[in-house]
Protein backbone atom coordinates (compact mmCIF):
# COMPACT_ATOMS: atom_id res chain seq x y z
CA UNK A 1 0.00 0.00 0.00
CA UNK A 2 1.00 3.43 -0.93
CA UNK A 3 1.29 5.89 1.77
CA UNK A 4 -2.20 7.54 2.04
CA UNK A 5 -1.80 11.25 0.49
CA UNK A 6 -4.30 13.82 0.59
CA UNK A 7 -6.55 14.47 -2.06
CA UNK A 8 -5.62 17.85 -3.12
CA UNK A 9 -1.81 16.58 -3.39
CA UNK A 10 -3.19 13.57 -5.23
CA UNK A 11 -5.48 16.15 -7.39
CA UNK A 12 -2.33 18.53 -8.08
CA UNK A 13 0.41 15.95 -8.99
CA UNK A 14 -2.41 14.36 -11.80
CA UNK A 15 -2.86 17.83 -13.11
CA UNK A 16 0.94 17.91 -13.44
CA UNK A 17 1.17 14.89 -15.00
CA UNK A 18 -1.76 15.88 -17.30
CA UNK A 19 -0.68 19.22 -18.61
CA UNK A 20 2.93 17.69 -19.55
CA UNK A 21 0.55 15.27 -21.85
CA UNK A 22 -2.44 17.34 -22.72
CA UNK A 23 -1.12 20.72 -23.86
CA UNK A 24 -5.15 21.70 -24.07
CA UNK A 25 -5.44 21.55 -20.47
CA UNK A 26 -5.28 24.49 -18.51
CA UNK A 27 -6.07 25.37 -14.98
CA UNK A 28 -8.05 27.74 -13.39
CA UNK A 29 -8.03 28.99 -9.54
CA UNK A 30 -9.79 32.13 -7.54
CA UNK A 31 -7.31 32.86 -4.75
CA UNK A 32 -6.89 28.77 -3.39
CA UNK A 33 -4.06 27.68 -5.93
CA UNK A 34 -1.62 27.37 -2.37
CA UNK A 35 -4.79 25.36 -0.79
CA UNK A 36 -5.56 23.65 -4.13
CA UNK A 37 -1.88 23.29 -4.81
CA UNK A 38 -2.40 24.30 -8.34
CA UNK A 39 0.14 26.18 -8.03
CA UNK A 40 2.35 23.23 -8.49
CA UNK A 41 0.50 23.22 -12.27
CA UNK A 42 1.45 27.19 -12.29
CA UNK A 43 5.05 26.04 -11.73
CA UNK A 44 5.32 24.00 -14.49
CA UNK A 45 3.37 25.77 -17.64
CA UNK A 46 2.39 29.59 -15.92
CA UNK A 47 1.16 30.30 -19.45
CA UNK A 48 -1.64 27.65 -19.06
CA UNK A 49 -2.37 29.06 -15.69
CA UNK A 50 -4.93 31.32 -14.57
CA UNK A 51 -5.59 33.14 -11.15
CA UNK A 52 -8.97 34.38 -11.22
CA UNK A 53 -8.72 36.45 -8.00
CA UNK A 54 -11.45 35.89 -5.34
CA UNK A 55 -14.39 35.89 -7.66
CA UNK A 56 -15.70 32.55 -9.15
CA UNK A 57 -18.18 33.62 -10.94
CA UNK A 58 -16.05 34.95 -13.36
CA UNK A 59 -13.40 32.30 -12.70
CA UNK A 60 -16.24 30.18 -13.93
CA UNK A 61 -17.63 32.24 -17.00
CA UNK A 62 -13.41 32.57 -18.03
CA UNK A 63 -12.96 28.39 -17.94
CA UNK A 64 -16.50 28.55 -20.04
CA UNK A 65 -14.39 30.60 -22.96
CA UNK A 66 -11.65 29.02 -23.04
CA UNK A 67 -13.20 25.91 -23.50
CA UNK A 68 -15.46 27.19 -26.65
CA UNK A 69 -11.72 27.79 -28.19
CA UNK A 70 -11.18 23.95 -27.65
CA UNK A 71 -9.10 23.84 -24.44
CA UNK A 72 -9.80 21.53 -21.71
CA UNK A 73 -9.86 23.85 -18.19
CA UNK A 74 -9.64 22.92 -14.54
CA UNK A 75 -11.23 25.03 -12.59
CA UNK A 76 -10.44 25.02 -8.25
CA UNK A 77 -12.42 26.41 -6.24
CA UNK A 78 -13.99 25.10 -2.49
CA UNK A 79 -16.94 23.04 -3.53
CA UNK A 80 -19.62 25.68 -2.09
CA UNK A 81 -18.46 28.39 -3.84
CA UNK A 82 -19.31 26.38 -7.25
CA UNK A 83 -22.37 25.06 -6.13
CA UNK A 84 -23.62 28.29 -4.72
CA UNK A 85 -21.85 31.29 -5.18
CA UNK A 86 -20.94 30.67 -9.16
CA UNK A 87 -23.87 28.52 -9.82
CA UNK A 88 -26.12 30.10 -12.49
CA UNK A 89 -22.71 30.63 -14.36
CA UNK A 90 -22.23 27.09 -13.91
CA UNK A 91 -25.65 26.29 -15.01
CA UNK A 92 -25.82 28.98 -17.75
CA UNK A 93 -21.86 29.41 -18.95
CA UNK A 94 -21.09 25.66 -18.70
CA UNK A 95 -23.76 23.12 -18.11
CA UNK A 96 -26.81 24.97 -20.76
CA UNK A 97 -24.11 24.89 -23.69
CA UNK A 98 -22.22 21.69 -22.33
CA UNK A 99 -18.96 23.06 -22.44
CA UNK A 100 -16.14 21.08 -21.59
CA UNK A 101 -15.24 22.12 -18.33
CA UNK A 102 -14.00 20.53 -14.96
CA UNK A 103 -14.99 22.08 -12.08
CA UNK A 104 -13.17 20.62 -8.69
CA UNK A 105 -14.37 21.61 -5.63
CA UNK A 106 -11.74 21.35 -3.28
CA UNK A 107 -12.41 20.72 1.13
CA UNK A 108 -15.68 19.30 0.46
CA UNK A 109 -17.87 17.63 2.98
CA UNK A 110 -16.76 18.43 6.45
CA UNK A 111 -13.14 18.31 4.97
CA UNK A 112 -12.00 21.58 6.17
CA UNK A 113 -13.16 21.33 10.04
CA UNK A 114 -12.23 24.49 12.00
CA UNK A 115 -13.83 26.83 9.30
CA UNK A 116 -17.46 25.85 10.29
CA UNK A 117 -20.57 25.91 8.33
CA UNK A 118 -19.38 28.54 6.03
CA UNK A 119 -16.90 26.30 4.44
CA UNK A 120 -18.06 22.80 4.90
CA UNK A 121 -19.71 21.89 1.80
CA UNK A 122 -22.34 19.66 2.68
CA UNK A 123 -25.40 20.56 -0.70
CA UNK A 124 -22.65 20.15 -3.38
CA UNK A 125 -23.33 17.17 -4.61
CA UNK A 126 -27.12 17.62 -5.27
CA UNK A 127 -27.23 20.70 -5.96
CA UNK A 128 -24.78 19.68 -8.94
CA UNK A 129 -26.55 16.33 -9.47
CA UNK A 130 -29.87 18.34 -10.48
CA UNK A 131 -27.87 20.21 -13.40
CA UNK A 132 -28.64 18.43 -16.93
CA UNK A 133 -25.63 17.78 -18.65
CA UNK A 134 -23.44 17.78 -15.66
CA UNK A 135 -21.78 14.78 -14.42
CA UNK A 136 -20.78 14.38 -10.96
CA UNK A 137 -17.76 12.60 -9.37
CA UNK A 138 -16.42 12.27 -5.58
CA UNK A 139 -13.75 10.68 -5.03
CA UNK A 140 -12.70 8.43 -2.06
CA UNK A 141 -8.83 8.47 -2.55
CA UNK A 142 -5.38 9.50 -3.61
CA UNK A 143 -5.27 6.97 -6.39
CA UNK A 144 -9.35 7.21 -7.80
CA UNK A 145 -8.42 11.08 -7.79
CA UNK A 146 -5.70 10.54 -10.33
CA UNK A 147 -8.32 8.32 -12.15
CA UNK A 148 -10.86 10.59 -11.91
CA UNK A 149 -8.83 13.52 -13.20
CA UNK A 150 -7.75 11.47 -16.24
CA UNK A 151 -11.31 10.43 -16.96
CA UNK A 152 -12.93 13.59 -16.52
CA UNK A 153 -10.45 15.05 -19.35
CA UNK A 154 -10.95 12.61 -21.25
CA UNK A 155 -14.79 13.00 -20.87
CA UNK A 156 -16.48 15.62 -23.39
CA UNK A 157 -18.57 18.03 -21.10
CA UNK A 158 -18.67 19.26 -18.09
CA UNK A 159 -17.57 17.13 -14.58
CA UNK A 160 -17.70 18.64 -11.20
CA UNK A 161 -15.26 16.51 -9.29
CA UNK A 162 -15.57 16.91 -6.05
CA UNK A 163 -12.10 16.82 -3.85
CA UNK A 164 -11.71 16.53 -0.46
CA UNK A 165 -8.58 18.41 1.73
CA UNK A 166 -8.17 15.37 4.22
CA UNK A 167 -5.78 12.49 4.21
CA UNK A 168 -7.65 10.03 2.72
CA UNK A 169 -7.40 6.71 4.77
CA UNK A 170 -7.96 5.05 1.31
CA UNK A 171 -5.17 5.14 -0.68
CA UNK A 172 -5.93 1.36 -1.39
CA UNK A 173 -5.38 -0.84 -4.29
CA UNK A 174 -5.75 0.34 -7.69
CA UNK A 175 -8.91 -0.44 -8.94
CA UNK A 176 -10.71 0.11 -12.25
CA UNK A 177 -12.12 3.43 -12.59
CA UNK A 178 -15.30 4.35 -14.96
CA UNK A 179 -17.41 7.41 -15.12
CA UNK A 180 -20.53 5.67 -13.66
CA UNK A 181 -19.30 2.58 -12.62
CA UNK A 182 -20.45 1.35 -9.02
CA UNK A 183 -17.52 -0.22 -7.16
CA UNK A 184 -17.75 -3.19 -5.11
CA UNK A 185 -15.76 -3.28 -1.56
CA UNK A 186 -16.34 -6.45 0.39
CA UNK A 187 -18.48 -8.66 0.16
CA UNK A 188 -19.14 -10.07 2.88
CA UNK A 189 -22.63 -11.24 2.15
CA UNK A 190 -26.10 -10.59 1.23
CA UNK A 191 -27.52 -9.34 4.43
CA UNK A 192 -27.39 -5.81 3.26
CA UNK A 193 -26.06 -3.33 1.03
CA UNK A 194 -23.76 -0.24 2.22
CA UNK A 195 -23.50 2.08 -0.71
CA UNK A 196 -20.87 5.05 -0.14
CA UNK A 197 -19.33 7.65 -1.62
CA UNK A 198 -16.58 9.83 -1.09
CA UNK A 199 -14.57 10.01 2.30
CA UNK A 200 -17.44 8.56 3.93
CA UNK A 201 -16.61 4.97 1.94
CA UNK A 202 -13.73 4.22 4.42
CA UNK A 203 -16.32 4.06 7.37
CA UNK A 204 -18.90 2.46 5.52
CA UNK A 205 -15.78 -0.24 5.04
CA UNK A 206 -15.23 -0.47 8.59
CA UNK A 207 -18.54 -0.64 9.63
CA UNK A 208 -19.32 -3.41 7.48
CA UNK A 209 -15.81 -5.38 9.17
CA UNK A 210 -17.28 -4.46 12.65
CA UNK A 211 -20.82 -5.92 11.29
CA UNK A 212 -19.01 -9.12 10.78
CA UNK A 213 -18.17 -9.74 14.81
CA UNK A 214 -22.12 -9.17 14.72
CA UNK A 215 -23.11 -12.01 12.29
CA UNK A 216 -23.83 -9.66 9.56
CA UNK A 217 -23.01 -9.97 6.15
CA UNK A 218 -22.41 -6.76 4.48
CA UNK A 219 -21.74 -5.97 1.14
CA UNK A 220 -19.96 -2.44 0.25
CA UNK A 221 -20.38 -0.80 -2.86
CA UNK A 222 -18.95 2.72 -4.01
CA UNK A 223 -21.06 5.23 -5.74
CA UNK A 224 -18.12 7.46 -7.09
CA UNK A 225 -20.17 8.99 -9.45
CA UNK A 226 -23.81 10.78 -8.73
CA UNK A 227 -24.30 11.10 -12.07
CA UNK A 228 -24.91 8.91 -14.66
CA UNK A 229 -25.16 6.84 -11.60
CA UNK A 230 -25.27 2.83 -11.90
CA UNK A 231 -28.58 2.34 -11.70
CA UNK A 232 -28.13 -1.41 -12.14
CA UNK A 233 -25.39 -1.88 -9.97
CA UNK A 234 -27.94 -0.22 -7.15
CA UNK A 235 -30.79 -2.31 -8.10
CA UNK A 236 -28.89 -5.56 -8.90
CA UNK A 237 -27.77 -5.06 -4.98
CA UNK A 238 -30.62 -3.97 -3.67
CA UNK A 239 -32.80 -6.71 -4.99
CA UNK A 240 -30.17 -8.92 -3.70
CA UNK A 241 -29.66 -7.47 -0.09
CA UNK A 242 -33.38 -6.76 0.57
CA UNK A 243 -31.97 -3.72 2.76
CA UNK A 244 -30.11 -0.65 2.20
CA UNK A 245 -28.09 1.98 3.85
CA UNK A 246 -26.26 5.08 2.29
CA UNK A 247 -23.20 6.81 3.43
CA UNK A 248 -21.99 9.96 2.23
CA UNK A 249 -20.32 12.96 3.71
CA UNK A 250 -23.34 15.51 2.65
CA UNK A 251 -26.57 16.30 3.42
CA UNK A 252 -29.05 13.40 3.29
CA UNK A 253 -31.33 15.28 1.01
CA UNK A 254 -30.67 15.28 -2.71
CA UNK A 255 -26.82 13.23 -2.61
CA UNK A 256 -25.91 9.82 -2.70
CA UNK A 257 -28.98 8.79 -0.40
CA UNK A 258 -31.22 10.90 -2.68
CA UNK A 259 -30.73 9.71 -5.53
CA UNK A 260 -30.66 5.82 -4.51
CA UNK A 261 -33.88 6.60 -2.90
CA UNK A 262 -34.79 8.02 -6.39
CA UNK A 263 -33.78 4.64 -7.68
CA UNK A 264 -35.45 2.83 -5.31
CA UNK A 265 -38.63 5.06 -5.31
CA UNK A 266 -38.94 3.52 -9.02
CA UNK A 267 -37.69 -0.38 -8.64
CA UNK A 268 -38.17 -3.04 -5.70
CA UNK A 269 -39.79 -2.06 -2.55
CA UNK A 270 -36.30 -2.21 -0.66
CA UNK A 271 -36.04 -0.44 3.18
CA UNK A 272 -33.71 2.19 3.27
CA UNK A 273 -31.51 4.55 5.48
CA UNK A 274 -29.95 7.57 4.79
CA UNK A 275 -26.27 8.03 7.07
CA UNK A 276 -24.99 11.85 6.44
CA UNK A 277 -25.96 15.40 7.35
CA UNK A 278 -29.60 15.58 8.44
CA UNK A 279 -30.52 18.85 7.12
CA UNK A 280 -28.76 21.12 9.40
CA UNK A 281 -25.92 23.29 9.10
CA UNK A 282 -22.67 22.31 10.56
CA UNK A 283 -20.55 23.96 12.79
CA UNK A 284 -16.40 24.02 13.84
CA UNK A 285 -14.41 21.54 15.08
CA UNK A 286 -11.00 20.92 16.09
CA UNK A 287 -10.24 17.47 14.38
CA UNK A 288 -12.12 15.90 11.27
CA UNK A 289 -13.40 12.86 13.33
CA UNK A 290 -14.53 15.20 16.16
CA UNK A 291 -16.93 16.24 13.25
CA UNK A 292 -17.47 12.92 11.46
CA UNK A 293 -18.99 11.56 14.93
CA UNK A 294 -20.78 14.93 15.97
CA UNK A 295 -22.65 14.90 12.94
CA UNK A 296 -23.55 11.09 12.91
CA UNK A 297 -21.05 9.30 10.34
CA UNK A 298 -18.89 7.17 12.28
CA UNK A 299 -18.92 3.32 11.63
CA UNK A 300 -21.19 3.25 14.86
CA UNK A 301 -23.64 5.12 13.28
CA UNK A 302 -23.60 3.10 9.95
CA UNK A 303 -23.97 -0.12 11.92
CA UNK A 304 -27.06 1.00 13.74
CA UNK A 305 -28.11 2.86 10.49
CA UNK A 306 -28.04 -1.31 9.44
CA UNK A 307 -29.65 -2.42 12.55
CA UNK A 308 -32.61 -0.57 11.74
CA UNK A 309 -32.70 -1.06 7.98
CA UNK A 310 -32.69 -4.74 8.66
CA UNK A 311 -35.83 -4.04 11.51
CA UNK A 312 -38.07 -2.83 8.89
CA UNK A 313 -36.92 -5.23 6.05
CA UNK B 1 -6.57 54.74 -39.15
CA UNK B 2 -8.27 53.33 -42.57
CA UNK B 3 -11.16 55.81 -44.00
CA UNK B 4 -14.49 54.23 -44.69
CA UNK B 5 -15.49 54.80 -48.13
CA UNK B 6 -19.30 56.13 -48.79
CA UNK B 7 -20.19 53.29 -49.98
CA UNK B 8 -19.65 50.78 -47.39
CA UNK B 9 -21.27 53.22 -44.61
CA UNK B 10 -24.08 53.44 -46.80
CA UNK B 11 -24.41 49.94 -47.50
CA UNK B 12 -24.13 49.10 -43.80
CA UNK B 13 -26.85 52.14 -42.90
CA UNK B 14 -28.93 50.45 -45.46
CA UNK B 15 -28.44 47.09 -43.94
CA UNK B 16 -29.17 48.09 -40.69
CA UNK B 17 -32.12 49.34 -41.47
CA UNK B 18 -33.73 46.15 -43.34
CA UNK B 19 -32.31 44.57 -40.49
CA UNK B 20 -34.82 46.33 -38.22
CA UNK B 21 -37.49 45.08 -40.29
CA UNK B 22 -36.94 41.65 -39.98
CA UNK B 23 -36.23 42.46 -35.56
CA UNK B 24 -40.03 44.05 -35.93
CA UNK B 25 -41.61 40.95 -37.76
CA UNK B 26 -39.72 38.28 -35.97
CA UNK B 27 -40.96 39.65 -32.33
CA UNK B 28 -44.23 40.58 -33.85
CA UNK B 29 -44.80 37.12 -35.21
CA UNK B 30 -43.16 35.63 -31.99
CA UNK B 31 -45.95 37.04 -29.67
CA UNK B 32 -42.89 38.08 -26.91
CA UNK B 33 -39.29 39.36 -27.30
CA UNK B 34 -37.31 42.77 -27.03
CA UNK B 35 -37.50 45.34 -29.41
CA UNK B 36 -36.13 48.26 -27.87
CA UNK B 37 -32.80 47.08 -27.15
CA UNK B 38 -32.26 44.50 -30.17
CA UNK B 39 -33.19 48.07 -32.53
CA UNK B 40 -30.76 50.16 -30.11
CA UNK B 41 -28.17 47.60 -30.92
CA UNK B 42 -28.29 46.62 -34.42
CA UNK B 43 -26.10 49.63 -35.89
CA UNK B 44 -23.34 48.21 -33.83
CA UNK B 45 -23.70 44.44 -34.42
CA UNK B 46 -23.94 45.62 -38.39
CA UNK B 47 -20.79 47.16 -38.30
CA UNK B 48 -19.16 44.02 -36.83
CA UNK B 49 -20.57 41.71 -38.94
CA UNK B 50 -21.03 43.13 -42.66
CA UNK B 51 -17.50 44.88 -41.98
CA UNK B 52 -15.12 44.88 -39.21
CA UNK B 53 -15.19 40.81 -38.00
CA UNK B 54 -13.39 38.23 -39.87
CA UNK B 55 -15.89 35.87 -40.26
CA UNK B 56 -16.85 32.60 -42.85
CA UNK B 57 -20.29 32.13 -42.14
CA UNK B 58 -20.07 29.13 -44.89
CA UNK B 59 -17.66 27.90 -41.60
CA UNK B 60 -19.34 28.55 -38.50
CA UNK B 61 -17.07 26.97 -36.60
CA UNK B 62 -13.64 28.29 -38.07
CA UNK B 63 -10.95 28.26 -35.34
CA UNK B 64 -9.91 31.93 -36.41
CA UNK B 65 -12.73 33.73 -36.82
CA UNK B 66 -13.14 36.71 -34.44
CA UNK B 67 -16.03 36.00 -31.28
CA UNK B 68 -18.98 37.65 -31.15
CA UNK B 69 -20.79 37.13 -27.57
CA UNK B 70 -24.21 39.09 -27.24
CA UNK B 71 -23.88 38.83 -23.49
CA UNK B 72 -26.76 40.99 -23.59
CA UNK B 73 -28.63 37.64 -25.36
CA UNK B 74 -32.13 38.87 -24.49
CA UNK B 75 -31.68 41.07 -27.65
CA UNK B 76 -30.66 38.33 -29.90
CA UNK B 77 -33.52 39.08 -32.49
CA UNK B 78 -30.31 41.67 -34.04
CA UNK B 79 -28.29 39.00 -33.84
CA UNK B 80 -30.32 36.74 -35.49
CA UNK B 81 -31.18 39.03 -38.24
CA UNK B 82 -27.90 39.44 -39.19
CA UNK B 83 -26.77 35.60 -39.28
CA UNK B 84 -29.80 35.07 -41.29
CA UNK B 85 -28.87 37.43 -43.69
CA UNK B 86 -25.28 36.19 -44.10
CA UNK B 87 -26.43 32.94 -44.66
CA UNK B 88 -25.99 31.31 -41.34
CA UNK B 89 -29.16 29.76 -41.70
CA UNK B 90 -31.96 30.19 -43.99
CA UNK B 91 -34.44 33.17 -43.35
CA UNK B 92 -37.21 31.88 -42.78
CA UNK B 93 -36.04 30.15 -39.61
CA UNK B 94 -37.03 33.90 -38.25
CA UNK B 95 -40.18 32.82 -38.25
CA UNK B 96 -39.80 30.61 -35.74
CA UNK B 97 -38.07 32.82 -33.03
CA UNK B 98 -39.31 31.51 -29.69
CA UNK B 99 -41.33 28.76 -30.85
CA UNK B 100 -41.21 25.07 -29.94
CA UNK B 101 -38.33 22.82 -32.19
CA UNK B 102 -37.36 26.34 -32.90
CA UNK B 103 -32.54 27.25 -34.05
CA UNK B 104 -33.62 30.10 -32.51
CA UNK B 105 -34.52 30.39 -28.83
CA UNK B 106 -36.01 33.34 -26.58
CA UNK B 107 -32.06 33.62 -25.83
CA UNK B 108 -29.22 32.32 -27.67
CA UNK B 109 -28.07 28.69 -27.58
CA UNK B 110 -24.56 28.39 -29.48
CA UNK B 111 -25.72 24.53 -30.21
CA UNK B 112 -29.21 25.49 -31.61
CA UNK B 113 -28.28 28.37 -33.82
CA UNK B 114 -25.31 28.21 -36.36
CA UNK B 115 -22.99 31.32 -35.64
CA UNK B 116 -23.53 32.04 -32.56
CA UNK B 117 -20.74 32.18 -30.41
CA UNK B 118 -21.64 31.86 -27.18
CA UNK B 119 -25.13 30.48 -24.98
CA UNK B 120 -26.19 33.52 -23.13
CA UNK B 121 -29.59 34.59 -21.28
CA UNK B 122 -28.85 35.35 -17.72
CA UNK B 123 -27.15 38.67 -17.49
CA UNK B 124 -23.86 39.52 -16.83
CA UNK B 125 -22.22 36.63 -18.07
CA UNK B 126 -20.76 37.07 -21.31
CA UNK B 127 -17.14 39.64 -20.44
CA UNK B 128 -16.12 36.97 -18.51
CA UNK B 129 -16.66 34.37 -21.07
CA UNK B 130 -15.51 36.27 -23.65
CA UNK B 131 -12.36 36.83 -21.46
CA UNK B 132 -11.85 33.47 -21.64
CA UNK B 133 -12.11 33.34 -25.24
CA UNK B 134 -9.69 36.12 -25.69
CA UNK B 135 -7.17 33.95 -23.26
CA UNK B 136 -7.58 30.86 -25.08
CA UNK B 137 -6.25 33.00 -28.33
CA UNK B 138 -3.13 34.05 -26.40
CA UNK B 139 -2.77 30.29 -25.09
CA UNK B 140 -2.95 28.91 -28.15
CA UNK B 141 -1.28 31.65 -30.60
CA UNK B 142 -3.96 32.52 -32.45
CA UNK B 143 -5.03 35.88 -33.57
CA UNK B 144 -8.49 36.34 -32.91
CA UNK B 145 -10.81 39.08 -31.53
CA UNK B 146 -13.18 38.71 -29.08
CA UNK B 147 -16.48 41.61 -29.26
CA UNK B 148 -18.72 40.96 -26.19
CA UNK B 149 -21.42 43.11 -26.02
CA UNK B 150 -23.39 44.29 -22.53
CA UNK B 151 -26.39 46.70 -21.56
CA UNK B 152 -26.44 49.45 -19.67
CA UNK B 153 -29.02 47.54 -16.96
CA UNK B 154 -26.29 44.52 -18.06
CA UNK B 155 -23.43 45.95 -15.68
CA UNK B 156 -25.79 46.34 -12.41
CA UNK B 157 -24.54 42.79 -11.95
CA UNK B 158 -21.21 42.61 -10.31
CA UNK B 159 -19.70 39.63 -12.50
CA UNK B 160 -19.72 42.20 -15.36
CA UNK B 161 -16.74 44.30 -12.94
CA UNK B 162 -15.11 40.79 -11.60
CA UNK B 163 -14.82 40.62 -15.30
CA UNK B 164 -13.46 43.76 -16.04
CA UNK B 165 -10.93 43.79 -13.47
CA UNK B 166 -9.74 40.64 -14.73
CA UNK B 167 -9.19 41.56 -18.25
CA UNK B 168 -7.25 44.58 -17.26
CA UNK B 169 -5.37 41.96 -15.12
CA UNK B 170 -4.93 39.89 -17.79
CA UNK B 171 -3.62 42.72 -20.47
CA UNK B 172 -6.48 40.70 -22.60
CA UNK B 173 -5.80 43.56 -25.59
CA UNK B 174 -7.82 40.92 -27.90
CA UNK B 175 -10.99 41.53 -25.83
CA UNK B 176 -13.19 44.65 -26.82
CA UNK B 177 -16.55 45.07 -24.89
CA UNK B 178 -19.39 47.08 -26.47
CA UNK B 179 -21.48 48.69 -24.18
CA UNK B 180 -25.09 49.18 -25.48
CA UNK B 181 -25.91 52.90 -23.32
CA UNK B 182 -29.17 53.30 -24.00
CA UNK B 183 -29.46 54.27 -20.37
CA UNK B 184 -33.09 52.54 -19.95
CA UNK B 185 -33.84 48.58 -18.53
CA UNK B 186 -37.06 47.26 -17.04
CA UNK B 187 -37.83 48.79 -14.59
CA UNK B 188 -37.14 52.46 -15.75
CA UNK B 189 -33.98 54.49 -16.57
CA UNK B 190 -30.47 53.75 -15.39
CA UNK B 191 -30.97 56.22 -12.76
CA UNK B 192 -34.32 55.79 -11.20
CA UNK B 193 -33.46 51.46 -10.96
CA UNK B 194 -29.80 52.06 -10.26
CA UNK B 195 -27.09 54.86 -11.17
CA UNK B 196 -24.48 53.94 -13.75
CA UNK B 197 -22.76 57.14 -12.60
CA UNK B 198 -19.21 58.09 -14.13
CA UNK B 199 -19.67 54.87 -16.59
CA UNK B 200 -16.51 56.20 -19.23
CA UNK B 201 -14.71 56.90 -15.19
CA UNK B 202 -15.43 53.47 -13.87
CA UNK B 203 -14.17 51.68 -16.93
CA UNK B 204 -10.78 53.94 -16.87
CA UNK B 205 -10.25 52.85 -13.17
CA UNK B 206 -10.67 49.33 -14.25
CA UNK B 207 -7.84 49.70 -16.50
CA UNK B 208 -9.77 49.45 -20.04
CA UNK B 209 -8.97 51.98 -22.87
CA UNK B 210 -12.37 53.33 -22.94
CA UNK B 211 -13.90 54.87 -26.54
CA UNK B 212 -17.07 56.65 -26.38
CA UNK B 213 -19.04 56.96 -29.67
CA UNK B 214 -22.68 57.66 -30.73
CA UNK B 215 -23.44 53.87 -31.83
CA UNK B 216 -26.01 54.63 -34.64
CA UNK B 217 -23.26 56.47 -36.11
CA UNK B 218 -21.71 54.12 -38.72
CA UNK B 219 -18.13 55.79 -39.17
CA UNK B 220 -17.83 56.87 -35.72
CA UNK B 221 -18.43 52.62 -34.69
CA UNK B 222 -15.93 51.60 -37.18
CA UNK B 223 -13.30 53.85 -36.50
CA UNK B 224 -13.41 53.03 -32.85
CA UNK B 225 -13.84 49.14 -33.51
CA UNK B 226 -10.01 49.77 -35.59
CA UNK B 227 -9.38 52.07 -32.67
CA UNK B 228 -10.02 49.11 -30.47
CA UNK B 229 -8.48 47.08 -32.22
CA UNK B 230 -4.92 48.72 -32.45
CA UNK B 231 -4.32 49.27 -28.90
CA UNK B 232 -1.90 47.15 -26.55
CA UNK B 233 -1.72 45.74 -23.48
CA UNK B 234 -5.25 46.30 -22.25
CA UNK B 235 -8.66 45.41 -23.49
CA UNK B 236 -11.03 48.00 -24.76
CA UNK B 237 -14.46 49.02 -24.34
CA UNK B 238 -16.67 51.20 -26.68
CA UNK B 239 -19.31 53.26 -24.76
CA UNK B 240 -22.00 53.45 -27.65
CA UNK B 241 -24.50 55.81 -26.91
CA UNK B 242 -27.60 54.61 -28.33
CA UNK B 243 -31.69 54.82 -27.98
CA UNK B 244 -33.76 52.50 -27.15
CA UNK B 245 -36.06 51.27 -29.88
CA UNK B 246 -34.14 53.39 -32.30
CA UNK B 247 -35.76 53.56 -35.88
CA UNK B 248 -39.35 53.25 -34.47
CA UNK B 249 -40.63 56.34 -33.26
CA UNK B 250 -43.62 54.81 -31.01
CA UNK B 251 -40.42 52.90 -29.39
CA UNK B 252 -37.67 55.28 -29.38
CA UNK B 253 -36.23 55.97 -25.86
CA UNK B 254 -39.38 54.17 -24.24
CA UNK B 255 -38.34 51.57 -21.35
CA UNK B 256 -41.74 49.69 -21.66
CA UNK B 257 -40.83 48.46 -25.14
CA UNK B 258 -37.80 46.70 -23.38
CA UNK B 259 -39.65 43.19 -23.75
CA UNK B 260 -43.18 43.61 -25.29
CA UNK B 261 -45.34 41.76 -27.82
CA UNK B 262 -45.83 43.65 -30.84
CA UNK B 263 -49.13 44.40 -32.03
CA UNK B 264 -49.98 43.63 -36.20
CA UNK B 265 -51.48 47.50 -36.11
CA UNK B 266 -47.84 48.19 -34.36
CA UNK B 267 -46.05 46.06 -36.74
CA UNK B 268 -47.12 47.26 -40.23
CA UNK B 269 -46.75 51.33 -38.47
CA UNK B 270 -43.20 50.53 -37.26
CA UNK B 271 -42.48 48.97 -40.80
CA UNK B 272 -44.08 51.98 -43.02
CA UNK B 273 -41.84 53.72 -40.98
CA UNK B 274 -38.73 52.01 -41.64
CA UNK B 275 -39.43 51.46 -45.27
CA UNK B 276 -39.40 55.17 -45.53
CA UNK B 277 -36.09 55.66 -43.84
CA UNK B 278 -34.52 53.00 -46.18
Amino acid sequence: MATARAIRDAFAESLVELGKVNKKVVVLDADLAHCSRTSWFAKEYPERFFNAGIAEQNMVGMAAGLATTGLIPFAHTFGFLFSSRALDQVRTSICYPKLNVKLAGGYSGLSNPPDGATHHSICDLAIMRSLPNMTVISVSGDTQTEQAVTAAAEHQGPVYLRLARTECPLSCKKQDFKIGRAVEHCSYGDDVAIIATGLALANAIKAAELLLDNGIQAEVMEIHTLKPIDSQAILDLSARTKAVVTVEEHSIIGGLGGAVAELLSEGPCVPLERVGIRDTFTESGTTYEALIEKYGLAPSDIIEAVERVLKRR
Amino acid sequence: MASYSAEIIQRIQKKAQELRKDIISMIARAGSGHPGGSLSAIDIIACLYYQHMQIRPQEPGWDHRDRFVLSKGHCCPALYSVLADLGYFPRHELKHLRKVGSKLQGHPDMHKTPGVDMTTGSLGQGLSVGLGMALGATVQARKFGVYVMLGCGEINEGQVWEAAMAAAHFKADNLTAILDYNGLQIDGTNDEVMSLGDVAGKWKAFGWNVLEIDGHNIPAILSALEAAGNTSGRPSILIAKTIKGKGVSFMEDRFDWHGQRITEEQESLALRELQQEV
